[in-house]
Formats: structure tokens, C-alpha cells, sequence
């Protein structure tokens, strides 16, 4: 049986490069993410930058390769990103303030001081979520068309 | 209250696990209603001296729903009717049911059901209510399509649900309408508003509270719906449809009497739609040979009865309506529970062919007389208080009235007399299965409700002064004096009683004789009665759809552009055009190099997307018009969109090369006409936008509320990044919402692409 023709691009010299990119721009999309709240960023962005560095690495190794990398499925990605955005609406529930009030928590670790929110947990959510949907739809169409050749 | 209905849900949800993984009797269920009866019973008192037990909970404050229970007369007979016939009803089931593989899906529903009845007579909220009557009409629906292997059975449950459902919307704008007219939702208060005066707008909201009442309570012309619910297992029939679904209507009926009864056309509306169902269930009754329909029919005329005399309103129509609904649910579960004994006993419920069962099911015979000349009216049974005072209702109205009700009596009498004769006298023959006796799970209802109608009959006090009484009281407008008595004295209504009496001992006689004409007049009515209009009307709505989606919905992606970009922008081109006006330029036009050279690389773009010919380089070049328009961002000093911008681009243009790479290059499919028709609606499509954006500029309703996010963005969100404060804090719930949106629209893509007819190798 011949091997399932992959939506990749057999370049050497974009394999290697995915290499080093890809940590570089997930890590990056991270930084984007937790510095959002003050400069530009956020957890939408941030999820584009790091939907945009698997995007790549599909484009370089193929579909299956991008799955082995992930391990998890993109669809429970989706999921723990839609809950975490509604777990955030809850504590303020729980203090007696309007519903999704953002609820903040301030703790210093040594000179830093660390905000840690409800709007952070939030904000992941939706880091999450929009990471969940581009890689379902990429892996999806990716694997549709395979089964199709 | 609220802790009745959490008892009895919680029963549904572990039902399913008590009967299939724990295998314990089922009968134990029926412990649960019973100890809502008992409870129930514990308002009593306070009820029966005139005390209406009032509770609330606060659901949604900001549009006045509550959760709140009002417990009256009227209230408390239903409770008690709903816990007290369900106990029985669970019991019969139990042992009806023995063995069948979905028992536990039963039980579910018939609890949730029972819950949402309950809720429904006790709510305090018009709209707390309405949401309990949606759910009757739903659980109902899952009950009566039980059978769901069967074609039939699924089509008949639907229509009950069109019917039901559709009644419901129009009840719903009625209570929106009395809500908004009396100013409150809550019942208890406005039981104690009488409306007067007369307009278009009260009229309106009769006849939807009317048309919801009467689609509910299988009121002529809806009549059709709840014999064809007989579709539904015994025990389903028997609860829903004798004593508590159908009796929605009328409930809500007289549960609304005070506060309209002073409107004619509630009133007049009641009186012909009451006295049509009567007389045309009564007919139908005895035209039927099925023994469930029988008993449909039957019930389709205690419904009628029941409207008719909320119609004639006189105090001793409310007496009246009360006895007679305690009166007919007594008898018509029990008859119900025993009929389908009869036809799990012996494998056929078809009136034609059962006889002389007399030897075999004896105590079913004993109980089958009682229940039947209840329903006759014969004394000494409740149900024979509750005719007379029928008749004398009906005297104290117009002459064609008493002739009405005399006609449909004498029919109900004929009725009755068959279900005791046909079935269980003449000489036994082969029946499908060999009959046998009952089992006492399934005898214990009908022996206990009927002795109750036995009793109620010889002491009509015992009823009267708990029950009817408070029940009357809340119905009135005033202060009513009730007094039950089985003997009133040789009068008119007595004569009348006796008259239907002979004439329907005749009926009862002929009633063989006339099954060939019953057939021939069936067939008849099928054509032109308003079921075959209920038909039609599916048939051309689906027809309909299906012409609509063929002209919209051609599968060609090019007129779906067309029909959404047309549609949307048309009445919007209208209205601009109509009252806005073109707004003028109203900012600097002079634009700098910058924006001059963006603005050329995106026309550029643009063309050369449009002539290409290549999927690859189209898709591109739409990429490049996308990050110019990133750059126009950049410029105007919006970082967190140009960035946004960019990303989004990527991604689209990558999505889109893997969805193309293998689709050939374009092919001209389109004839020039129909390029110059989608240039036109392009332009157009451009033009509408544009002119929007100009329009909506200069306006300036309220100051600007970038403001308060400029000013509150580090006080209250903790963060520099207004935008990003916007999104996760101020407008976080809307951002919820999108990445659901974004989740939906996910899962879209891969159930098209895994999903999709022949992809059956995908793994899902």
C-alpha cells in the first residue's frame, strides 16, 4: 500500500527552519498572551500567533506528524479552552458580586508583585479556544483531503 | 412546593437506574407521588378556611419572573388529583409495563411530566406557568411517542405537539398582554382584578388565551388530537389524558374566570366552543368501536362539558364544573385503567370483537359498571351529582341549550351501557390471547378512585366541604354558597336526567345495529373534518420548504453570495436612502502619502485578484488586500488590530491554499450576463457599506463610551491595553459568547469534513 500522499511541502530547507521557529513563536505566543492585559496582545492574539506556528509545522511535516506533536486532541483543547472561560465566571458567584465580576488576587514573590485574576484564567480560555478551532479546522480539511487522494 | 417538584424530578432521573440497574420493584415509585399526596393534603386547612397558601422564590428579578406557588381551592384539587391518580397510575404502570425494555424511559418522562403538571396548577407567575405548560405539551410529546419504532405512533405524538405548541405561543402573547394590561405577572393578584371595560386589545388577548385554553383542552375544532394520542401506552392515557394534560385548559380557563368572566366574548366563546365539543365528543364517542377511543371521545365531551359550564357562569354552573371535573377524573382513570387491562388481558381493545368476559375478569366487570354508570350519571355516584347540576345549568340558559346537553347525555348514556354490555355479556369467544383477571397492581387504582366516587356520591358533604367548596371560591367572583345533595326533589333537571336515562338504554341497544353507518360516516368525516385540514396544512408547509430551499439553497456558492448580500443590504440601502440622506464628507479629505500608496496597493490588489486566473495567486492577492488593510491599522495607531489583522490573514490565506491546493484552476462556468449580474451586486454590496460608514459617522448620540474605557480601563480592569481590558473584563461576557461562536463554528468545519456521506473511513 502506498504511503498516503501528505499535504507537505518536502522542503528541506522549510522542515528545518519549522524547527527552529516553532518553539520560538509558541513561546512567544505565550509572552503575547500574559502580557496582554497592559500592552498590546492577548489571549486572542496570542492564540493566533501560536495556531500560526502549528499551521507551519503542518505545512512542513504533515498532518499526522502535527497530531504526534500535539497529543492532544485539538477538539479537547477547544473544550478545556471553553471551560476555563466559563470557570472564570463563577468566583465572583461566589462572593456575592454580579455575575463574571473579574476577581483579582495580588501576591508578591520577592520585589515582583504578581497579579493573578480571574480575567487571567479568562484569558487563557479564549487562548485555548482559538487555538482548538484553527487546529481542528486545519487538521480536519489537512485530513480530509488525504483520505480523498 | 419547590421541594414536591425537586422530590419528583429527582424520582425521573434515578427511575431509569432503579429499574434497570437496580432491578427494585417498580410499584416502590409510586410511593413517591403518594407521599406528595399526603403532603399536599397538608395545606388543607389553611386552603379549605380560605387561606391561599402563598410561597416565592425569585428567579429573574429583572423581567418579574419568580419562582413563586399559589396554593388555593381550585390549585390544591388539582394537586391532589396529579399526586393522588399518579400514585395509582405508577402502580398500574408497573405491572403494565413488566419486562418492556424501556421501562425505565417511562418512568422518566411520566415523572418529569408529573412535575411539570404540578408546577403548571400550582405556579403563582404567568410566565413560571407558561413554562410549565410548555413542558406538559414536551414530556407529553416524549409519552405518547413512547412507541417510537412505530411510524404511526410518531406522527400522531407530533401532531398532538403541533397542536399543543401552537396553542402555546398564542397563550403566551395572551399572558404578555394580561400582564402588561393589569400590571403584574403574578396570579394572586390578578385573580383579584375583574376587567371590564372593552377594547380591541382585550379582545385580541381572549382569543389568544381562548385559542391556547382550547388547543390544550382538545376543545372542537382541535378535538382531533387527543384521540389519536391513544397512540400512547395505557398508563399514559390514562394520567394524561383523563385527568391532568388535557385539564391544562380548562384549568387555566377557570383559573382566569374571575378576572374575565365580566368579557362576552370569553364567555360566549366558551359557551359555543364548550357545547360543539360536548355534543360532537358524545357522538364521536358512541360512533367510535375502539375501546380507548371510546373513552377518548368521552373525554373529549367531559372537556367540552367542562368549558360549557365555565361558559354559562351562573353559580350553579360553578358548583357544577367543579363536581363534575372531581367526578370525571375519578371515573375516567379508572375506566381507562381498566379498558386497557381489558386489552392487555386479552390482545384486543376493538369493542366488536370483545365479548363475554363476564367469567373471566369478574371484579374488572364489578369495577367497569361502577366507573361506566358514573360516567352515565346514574345515582348513586358522583357522577350523577355532577350531571344534575349540568342540567340545572343548562335550564337557567337559553331553550337550545338544554336540548344540546340533553342530546349529548342521551349519547354518554348509550356509551356507557356498551362499555358494560359489549364486552363483558354474551357468550365468551376466542380472543387473540386468553383472557384472565387483573393483577391487584393494576385493579388498585380504579377500586380506590371509584369507591371514592361511590362515597363522594352518598355523602356529597365529604366533598364538599373540603374540595369543592374552596375550589368554588376561587373560581367565583364572589362569595358562593355550595351545598352538594344527591337528592334534589322531583324537578326539571331530575325528568331530564331520566329522559337521557331511557333514550340512552336505546342507544346502548342499537348500538350494534348501527357499526355500518358508524363506519361509512368515520370515513366521511376523515375527508372533510378539520384533521384532513390539520394534513393539508403539513403537507404544504413541507411542500413549501422544499421549493424554498430549492430556490435559494441550489447548492451554487454564487447565489448564496448573492441571495445573504442582497437580502441583508437592500432594506438597508432602503433605509439610507429613504430617510438618511448621503451624509457628505465630513472629515478632511486630503490624504497623505502613506494612505495614498496603501490605497493603490489594495486596488491593485483587488483587480488582480478579480482577473487572475489562478486559484493560487486569487487567494494570494486577497492576502495582500488583507495586510494592507493591516497596515491602515498600523497607521492609525491601532497595534492590537493590525496585529490581529495580520494573523488572521495568514491563517485565512493558509486554510485557504489547503482547501484549494488540489481544486484545478479556474474554470469559466459563468456566462458574461451572469459575470455582469455579480459585478453589479459587488458593486453594489461596496457601495451599501461605504455609504453606511460615512452615514454613521458624524452621528453622536451620547458621548462616546471609549471614553469611560480610556478612563476606567487601569482604575477598574487593572490593565494599559484598553482593548484587551475591553474584551477579557468589560465586555467579557460577549467575548464568552464569541469563542462559543468560534467552538460552533469549529465543530462545523469537522463534521462537514469528517462526516460527510462516504468519508465513513474518517475517524471521528
Amino acid at each position: 500500500m502506498a504511503k498516503p500522499k501528505n499535504i507537505s511541502a518536502d522542503s528541506l530547507i522549510l522542515r528545518t527552519a519549522t524547527l527552529i521557529v516553532l518553539p520560538v513563536q509558541l513561546v512567544f505566543s505565550l509572552f503575547l498572551l500574559l502580557r496582554g492585559h497592559d500592552q498590546p496582545g492577548g489571549g486572542f492574539i496570542g492564540g493566533l500567533v501560536a495556531s500560526g506556528a502549528f499551521a507551519l509545522y503542518l505545512y512542513a511535516y504533515g498532518v499526522y506528524a502535527l497530531k504526534q506533536l500535539l497529543r492532544v486532541s485539538p477538539k479537547d483543547l477547544l473544550a478545556i479552552g471553553l471551560l476555563l472561560g466559563l470557570v472564570a465566571t463563577i468566583p465572583s458567584v461566589l462572593v456575592d458580586q454580579a455575575f463574571f465580576t473579574a476577581q483579582w488576587w495580588e501576591i508578591s514573590l520577592g520585589d515582583n508583585l504578581i497579579k493573578l485574576s480571574t480575567v487571567l484564567v479568562f484569558d487563557i480560555g479564549v487562548y485555548l479556544t482559538v487555538i482548538g478551532t484553527l487546529v481542528t479546522m486545519f487538521t480536519a480539511v489537512a485530513e480530509a483531503q488525504l483520505e480523498e487522494s | 412546593m419547590i421541594g414536591l417538584l425537586l422530590a419528583i424530578v429527582l424520582t425521573a432521573c434515578i427511575a431509569p437506574v432503579w429499574t434497570h440497574s437496580w432491578r427494585l420493584p417498580r410499584a416502590l415509585l409510586a410511593l413517591v407521588p403518594a407521599t406528595g399526596f399526603l403532603y399536599c393534603l397538608n395545606w388543607w386547612p389553611a386552603v379549605a378556611s380560605g387561606n391561599p397558601v402563598l410561597q416565592t422564590l425569585s428567579w429573574m428579578p429583572s423581567i418579574g419572573l419568580s419562582l413563586s406557588f399559589y396554593i388555593d381551592g381550585l390549585s390544591l384539587l388539582f394537586l391532589l388529583l396529579v399526586t393522588g391518580i399518579g400514585s395509582f397510575i405508577i402502580l398500574y404502570a408497573s405491572s403494565y409495563l413488566k419486562g418492556h425494555q424501556d421501562e425505565g424511559r417511562f418512568f422518566l418522562w411520566l415523572f418529569l411530566f408529573m412535575a411539570s403538571m404540578l408546577g403548571l396548577v400550582a405556579s403563582d407567575n404567568l410566565l413560571a406557568l407558561f413554562v410549565f405548560w410548555e413542558l406538559t405539551s414536551f414530556t407529553s410529546y416524549m409519552l405518547i411517542g413512547f412507541n417510537h419504532e412505530s411510524e404511526k405512533s410518531r406522527k400522531l405524538a407530533l401532531q398532538g405537539l403541533f397542536i399543543t405548541v401552537g396553542g402555546g405561543l398564542l397563550l403566551m402573547t395572551g399572558f404578555i398582554m394580561l400582564g402588561s394590561l393589569t400590571g403584574t405577572y403574578q396570579l394572586s393578584e390578578i385573580v383579584q382584578i375583574s376587567i371590564s371595560e372593552q377594547s380591541h386589545f382585550i379582545n385580541a388577548m381572549l382569543v389568544f388565551i381562548l385559542l391556547g385554553a382550547f388547543t390544550k383542552s382538545a376543545q372542537f375544532p382541535f378535538h382531533f388530537w387527543l384521540p389519536n394520542a391513544m397512540a400512547a401506552p395505557t398508563p399514559v392515557s390514562a394520567f394524561l389524558h383523563s385527568a391532568t394534560m388535557v385539564k391544562a385548559g380548562v384549568f387555566i380557563m377557570a383559573r382566569l374566570h374571575p378576572t374575565l368572566s365580566e368579557q362576552s366574548v370569553w364567555s360566549t366563546a366558551q359557551l359555543w366552543a364548550g357545547a360543539a365539543t360536548m355534543l360532537l365528543g358524545a357522538w364521536l364517542a358512541y360512533m367510535a368501536t375502539d375501546l380507548k377511543k371510546v373513552l377518548a371521545y368521552s373525554t373529549v365531551m367531559a372537556l367540552g362539558t367542562l368549558t360549557l359550564l365555565l361558559g354559562i357562569g351562573s353559580e350553579y354552573a360553578l358548583i357544577g364544573f367543579v363536581s363534575y371535573l372531581l367526578a370525571h377524573s375519578l371515573y375516567k382513570a379508572s375506566l381507562f385503567m381498566l379498558a386497557g387491562g381489558v386489552d392487555h388481558s386479552t390482545g384486543t381493545k376493538d369493542l366488536l370483537q370483545l365479548q363475554g368476559l363476564r367469567a373471566t375478569m369478574p371484579v374488572t366487570f364489578g369495577l367497569i359498571i361502577v366507573g361506566a354508570l358514573s360516567l352515565a350519571g346514574l345515582p348513586p355516584l358522583f357522577g350523577f351529582i355532577g350531571k344534575e347540576l349540568l342540567l340545572e345549568a343548562g335550564l337557567g340558559v337559553d331553550g337550545w341549550l338544554i336540548v344540546v346537553i340533553v342530546v349529548a347525555a342521551t349519547l354518554v348514556v348509550g356509551v356507557a351501557l356498551t362499555l358494560i354490555v359489549k364486552p363483558f355479556l354474551g357468550q365468551p369467544v376466542t380472543l387473540p390471547r386468553p383472557p384472565h383477571e387483573l393483577p391487584p397492581a393494576m385493579l388498585a387504582g380504579p377500586v380506590v378512585l371509584l369507591t371514592l366516587s361511590v362515597l363522594f356520591g352518598l355523602a356529597p358533604a365529604l366533598a364538599e366541604q373540603g374540595l369543592v367548596h374552596a375550589a368554588v371560591q376561587s373560581i367565583a367572583v364572589s362569595e358562593q354558597a355550595v351545598k352538594l345533595k344527591l337528592w334534589h326533589g322531583v324537578n326539571t333537571a331530575l325528568l331530564l336526567s331520566l329522559l337521557s336515562l331511557a333514550a340512552g338504554a336505546v342507544l346502548a341497544f342499537w348500538w350494534l345495529r348501527s357499526r355500518r353507518v358508524a363506519q361509512q360516516l368515520a370515513k366521511w368525516s376523515d375527508r372533510i373534518g378539520p384533521e384532513s385540514f390539520y394534513f393539508r396544512l403539513m403537507d404544504s408547509i413541507a411542500a413549501f420548504a422544499t421549493w424554498q430551499t430549492g430556490a435559494i439553497q441550489n447548492g451554487r456558492l454564487g447565489i448564496y453570495m448573492i441571495v445573504l448580500l442582497l437580502a441583508t443590504l437592500a432594506p438597508v440601502a432602503w433605509v439610507l436612502f429613504d430617510s438618511v440622506g448621503f451624509p457628505g464628507w465630513t472629515f478632511e479629505l486630503i490624504p497623505t502619502v502613506y494612505e495614498c500608496a496603501m490605497v493603490t496597493l489594495m486596488l491593485l490588489a483587488t483587480a488582480y485578484a478579480v482577473r487572475t486566473r489562478s486559484r493560487f495567486a486569487s487567494i494570494i492577492s486577497l492576502g495582500a488586500m488583507g495586510f494592507s488593510v493591516a497596515l491602515l491599522f498600523v497607521h492609525f495607531s491601532a497595534p492590537d488590530l493590525g496585529i490581529t489583522q495580520v494573523l488572521v490573514e495568514t491563517l485565512t490565506v493558509l486554510l485557504l491554499v489547503i482547501v484549494l491546493i488540489r481544486v484545478p484552476g479556474f474554470a469559466r462556468f459563468s456566462s458574461n450576463a451572469e459575470r455582469l449580474r455579480d459585478a453589479a451586486v459587488a458593486l453594489f454590496a461596496g457601495f451599501v457599506l461605504s455609504w453606511v460608514v460615512l452615514a454613521a459617522l458624524p452621528v453622536q448620540w451620547a458621548p462616546t463610551i471609549s471614553e469611560y474605557f480610556i478612563a476606567n480601563s487601569y482604575e477598574l480592569g487593572k490593565g494599559r491595553n484598553i482593548v484587551n481590558v475591553i474584551l477579557v473584563d468589560f465586555r467579557a461576557l460577549d467575548t464568552l459568547g464569541e469563542i462559543f461562536v468560534l467552538a460552533i463554528a469549529a465543530l462545523g468545519v469537522y463534521s462537514m469534513m469528517k462526516l460527510r456521506k462516504g468519508a465513513d473511513h474518517g475517524k471521528a
